[in-house]
């Protein structure tokens, strides 16, 4: 009976500390986010206080005049969300479309060079942005697709592509040839195969590519504050320079802009999660 | 009339040649199986003639047309895989209805043809299921009821029942042969496992190494072997190979028993190395024989393990210094040692030529 009751109290602590593992992560993961959060709705005098303040006295001061006029502390909200939206969703799309075909090609054909390709794309993805941005910089001077849209899209495509081509061709690989063999058979083309069967069954990967490229592109600052400079084509990161002068730091303006670059990703997660669940490949074949 | 013809058929995969030019007549309706041990080629020729791997050389004609260059859509050919294959994100109904759909045939039509195959296969149950929610057995009907939808010229099945435990396997083995007399096409099924081929084929193709060895009813190939990999593979237990010496009438084994030359042999000439194959069958203790009449060699041989196995018991002994099998009818508890007195038939042994493994027959 002893060494049952030992065994048990084992548990119990053992699952205790667990707990408290997770708990501490997840504080480290959140309190940063939930910081933002509180300091958009809180006076300045509060977010500067020593000690912190921890719950706050409610105020939207921070929303409205980030919303006014350019005189009065506000920044060209409407325009940088739009900007972000069109260079984020371009640029995801794009590379969602190359990156599944080449993810399928690595995935379904032999071809002179594969490897090496591969390891060549996966390099290119250990290039820090930030070292490409003066060259990049240059570039886009000289052909003159700085400060547009074009240009961070095109920049956003080369960063998102192998990593899309990574994440599919992992998923297009645990597909079994036979589907679209099954697929030709019952009388596909090998391209109504793939859109048919194999792109539906790979949708939960190809999703997860894309919320990934999404956010790659949504959240991206240090090219973007290089390659972008007017109102026109400066995104939501960006954006948030504006709130710093040369002696102050509007850190309520700030907070206040970021809480609206966040809120869009976290809907889009939410909405994506369900098709992140994976899983839905395995059944059609084996027993 | 969909006869299938292979003429010297080769698949090469650069230097490396896994089929070697292969000539095989099927006829409409037949059930053909092709069967031989793994990496034999089977699959490479099945999967040349679904259209899914490419012809290095030779011709595939399905019903008379030349099929080499079209791709398996135009072919007319269905399907049924190891793995099943069957369509994750689609419910079963969706699954057997996919070929009809991707053929734009009319939706009242498809629903009729799903709704036959599913009566056949006893799927109604299931229709609205996906296959990650079916078990083995139910995925495998699913398989084949995509197969049978769509109406085609010639049955493709590629190893189907592997996946499956013994004894769904037996079940689905008698639902195949059930399908075939209900369908009446032309069925090529590809399989390693030789009862599969003995109890379905109408006649075995087997294959070693990219070439075909034997082609002949299950009868053929258990009776008339014509060489000792045929007559190993085929039959179980497999057929028991003694070395011998061929000496006037009879056969010395391995210099020690005599046993008189079978009826059956063809020329043989003196001092001709062989090897002496019989079946358990045809060795078997007197008492507890099928067939008491006939030509026979009697010996005395002591029993070392014994496998009962209901109706009859398999005898493992010693003849001439190499272990063969023999059965038992009626068996009786046989404890290991106990010597008996066996019958051998002599008209159903087989005498190969020891260099080439052929069958030399009269």
């Amino acid at each position: 009976m002893d060494r049952n009751q030992s065994h048990r109290n084992r548990r119990r602590v053992l699952k205790t500390l667990h707990f408290t593992a997770l708990f501490l992560t997840m504080m480290i993961i959140c309190i940063p986010g939930l910081w933002i959060v509180l300091n958009s709705f809180r006076p300045t005098v509060e977010i500067m206080a020593k000690p912190p303040v921890w719950v706050p006295s409610f105020t939207l001061d921070h929303y409205r005049a980030m919303f006014a006029g350019a005189g009065e502390g506000g920044v060209p909200v409407f325009s940088y969300f739009r900007n972000s939206l069109i260079v984020s969703v371009t640029s995801t799309l794009i590379a969602i479309l190359i990156g599944m075909s080449g993810g399928y090609a690595f995935a379904r054909y032999r071809f002179k060079g594969k490897n090496g390709y591969f390891v060549g794309l996966m390099l290119f993805r250990a290039v820090p942005g930030v070292a490409l941005s003066l060259p990049l910089f240059i570039v886009f001077a000289k052909v003159g697709i700085i400060d547009t849209h074009f240009g961070l899209i095109l920049a956003y495509v080369a960063m998102n592509v192998p990593f899309t081509i990574w994440l599919t061709d992992g998923f297009f690989r645990q597909i079994p040839k036979e589907l679209h063999e099954a697929a030709e058979i019952d009388g596909c083309t090998r391209w109504q195969a793939f859109w048919q069967v194999e792109f539906p069954v790979a949708r939960s990967g190809v999703a997860s590519a894309a919320i990934f490229a999404f956010l790659t592109s949504w959240n991206e600052f240090a090219l973007a504050s290089q390659l972008t400079r007017s109102v026109g084509s400066k995104t939501m990161p960006v954006g948030l320079l504006d709130f710093t002068a040369e002696f102050t730091i509007n850190w309520g303006g700030m907070c206040a802009l970021a809480v609206l670059m966040i809120v869009p990703a976290l809907i889009l997660t939410f909405i994506v999660q369900k098709h992140l669940i994976a899983g839905l490949t395995f059944g059609g074949v084996k027993g | 009339m969909t006869e299938v013809t292979l003429s010297k058929v080769v698949k090469k995969y650069g230097a490396l040649q896994a089929v070697h030019g292969i000539d095989l007549d099927i006829k409409d309706g037949e059930f053909v199986v092709l069967v031989g041990p793994s990496g034999c080629g089977k699959s490479t020729t099945l999967r040349m003639i679904a259209g899914l791997e490419d012809i290095s050389g030779g011709e595939v004609a399905i019903g008379g047309r030349v099929v080499n260059d079209l791709p398996p859509r135009e072919r007319n050919i269905s399907m049924v895989f190891q793995n099943y294959a069957l369509y994750p994100h689609m419910t079963v109904r969706e699954n057997l209805g996919f070929s009809l759909k991707i053929a734009k045939r009319p939706e009242q039509e498809i629903v009729k043809a799903v709704d036959e195959a599913a009566g056949i296969l006893g799927l109604d149950e299931l229709m609205d299921r996906k296959p990650a929610a079916l078990s083995g057995g139910q995925r495998q009907r699913v398989a084949m009821g995509r197969a049978i939808v769509r109406h085609p010229d010639v049955f493709l099945f590629d190893e189907p029942l592997s996946n499956l435990d013994a004894k769904l396997r037996t079940q689905m083995r008698v639902e195949i042969k059930k399908l075939h007399q209900k369908v009446e096409s032309t069925i090529i099924y590809v399989t390693h496992d030789q009862v599969e081929a003995m109890t379905l084929a109408d006649r075995i193709v087997l294959m070693r190494d990219g070439h075909i060895v034997q082609v002949g009813t299950p009868l053929e190939l258990f009776n008339k072997p014509v060489d000792t990999f045929v007559a190993t593979f085929i039959g179980s237990p497999p057929m028991n190979l003694v070395d011998g010496v061929v000496q006037g009438d009879s056969i010395v084994l391995n210099g020690s028993v005599s046993v008189p030359l079978p009826v059956s042999a063809g020329k043989l000439t003196n001092g001709q190395a062989v090897k002496f194959g019989f079946r358990a069958d045809n060795l078997m203790p007197i008492g507890h024989a099928v067939e008491e009449e006939g030509a026979a060699h009697e010996v005395d041989l002591s029993v070392t393990l014994t496998e009962p196995l209901g109706t009859e018991t398999l005898l493992y002994t010693n003849m001439a210094g190499v272990e063969v099998q023999a059965k038992m009818f009626n068996p009786r508890p046989v404890a290991p040692g106990e010597q008996l007195h066996f019958r051998l038939t002599l008209d159903k042994c087989h005498v190969f030529d020891a260099k080439s493994g052929q069958a030399v027959r009269g």
